[in-house]
């Protein structure tokens, strides 16, 4: 094929893979069990967020939280017990993206954890989420303590069937499920950004669902402690903003002769990306450690290198790309406002395209960044910059603070003299 | 030799500034510090690339 050729096939095949990117419809339909509905999710099996790894490679907060699972599904009482079993490969352990599936910091979903379903009727995808904990002491920053386990059991047994019943209500009265692209759009206009900041998202979302979740007929009580649990965990929304991220990412994934990156996820050792035309194979460097606000107590030593699928909204065109939409974020991941403006238009410098309907008030309303080019990554020496939580690197602690991390060049490189060999260019 | 005609330059002195800073932030923050009435371009050279990276960006790019 000739130069002029191949850059046509690679144009329309990245127009195509935004335009599916931005036209996908992700909407919550539903709650069940992951090892029910997880395609491959097995009994004595976990997922963890990132790219694939080994336990003896694995950091400190991925440790624990594989630990805490562990223990949570009974398979082990004791952390010695459970870390012998992950050692021994006794239990295995798989990266959650080749099953459809993202979550938060370490990522890890056991077979006996509810989990959100997230559908896009337009393209035909399905992905998955957990529900999230809250921030501090919790089980996806790595720490496994008892306080842990009994609030994972008070999720499986009183926020699991509340919402489960709630988002039946809502579609027997919508006829469809809950639309969650909108609600990141209006989220955007609030003051959100849709990866660490998502108060508007939440009180969006209690809006919407407040009035199904007290017609579900569950005991009162039950549903209020749902209700006030989500109210008072501003970064509840989180999970479900990437499983919709990951909805939009997947009919933008498997385009032939696209160069634009459909994941970018780390497992708290290693980053790795996707392309959409190189399929699921991995591209990997490692994981840098992110520069932030550490919670009183901690110091920059205690940081781990960078963890987490929540890349996945970066990789949608939201999160830390729309960080000119949540000037108020910086109180939280540190930086400035000018900061936060001048991330989002470094941005556009190494994407595709603005997105169509997640747009910044601040920028004139322009859309935000989204699809992520390898060739511009490497042309301009840019790489992305997203905002993130901050995990202890020792297992069994939990989060110390929350910052900004930039990405190496070495995936995108390797990502792209992948591409020409596979394309013969 | 006839002196060189320095008066555009001097006008600079005379007149209000208007500053386009492209690449290196502070210059434009330290203006900005003074009350200079300046814009910021983002920009920073492009990376010196391995040359199989280069043979295949301008294939394709």
């Amino acid at each position: 094929m000739t130069s002029s050729s191949i850059k046509e096939e690679i144009e329309k095949a990245n127009t195509q893979a935004v335009e599916r990117l931005m036209e996908s419809e992700p909407h919550w339909v539903g709650m069940d069990l992951a090892g029910k509905v997880i395609t491959g999710l097995k009994d004595r099996m976990l997922l963890h967020a990132g790219p694939p790894i080994t336990w003896e490679r694995a950091s400190g907060p991925l440790r624990g939280a594989l630990i805490g699972a562990v223990i949570y599904e009974g398979w082990a009482s004791t952390p010695e017990e459970a870390e012998k079993l992950l050692a021994k490969g006794e239990v295995v352990f798989e990266p959650t993206h080749p099953h459809n599936v993202v979550g938060p910091m370490a990522g890890v979903i056991s077979p006996s954890m509810p989990v959100f379903i997230f559908e896009d009727p337009k393209y035909g995808n399905k992905a998955y989420s957990n529900m999230n904990e809250g921030l501090g002491k919790v089980l996806r920053y790595g720490a496994y303590g008892e306080e842990v386990i009994k609030r994972l059991k008070w999720m499986d047994k009183v926020l699991y069937p509340v919402l489960k019943a709630t988002i039946d209500e809502y579609k027997k009265d919508q006829g469809k499920g809950l639309n969650f692209k909108n609600l990141i759009a209006q989220a955007l206009h609030m003051g959100d950004e849709c990866h660490n900041r998502y108060v508007a998202t939440n009180a969006l979302l209690l809006k919407e669902i407040a009035p199904y979740m007290f017609n579900t007929g569950i005991d009162r009580k039950d549903v209020l402690e749902a209700y006030r649990f989500i109210a008072n965990n501003i970064i509840f929304p989180l999970n479900m903003g990437m499983a919709s991220a990951k909805v939009m990412t997947l009919a933008a994934h498997n385009i032939k002769y696209s160069t634009i990156v459909t994941v970018m996820t780390r497992n708290g050792t290693d980053m790795g990306i996707w392309v959409s035309g190189l399929g699921n194979e991995w591209f990997t460097a490692p994981s840098p450690i992110p520069k932030g606000v550490l919670f009183p107590g901690f110091k920059e030593e205690d940081a781990n290198p960078d963890i987490g699928d929540s890349s996945i909204t970066e990789t949608a065109g939201f999160g830390g790309f729309a960080m000119a939409a949540a000037p108020a974020i910086v109180s939280y991941v540190g930086g400035t406002a000018e900061y936060a403006v001048e991330n989002t238009k470094r941005m556009y410098q190494i994407t595709y395209t603005r997105h169509k309907y997640f747009t910044i008030p601040y920028l004139s309303f322009q859309g935000t960044p989204t699809g992520v080019d390898i060739r511009k990554v490497v042309a301009t020496g840019i790489t992305p910059t997203i905002n993130t939580g901050i995990s202890h690197k020792e297992p069994g602690i939990g989060q110390v603070g929350a910052g900004i991390v930039t990405f190496p060049m070495e995936p995108f490189k390797n990502a792209l003299r992948k591409f020409a060999e596979k394309y013969g260019i | 030799m006839s002196e060189p005609d320095v008066s555009k330059v001097l006008r600079l002195f005379k007149e209000e500034v208007k500053v386009i800073n492209v690449g290196l932030e502070y210059f434009y923050k330290e203006l900005r510090k003074q009350g200079v009435n300046a814009a910021h371009v983002i920009w920073q050279p492009k990376p010196e690339l391995e040359k199989d990276l280069e043979d295949i960006l301008k294939k394709i790019l």
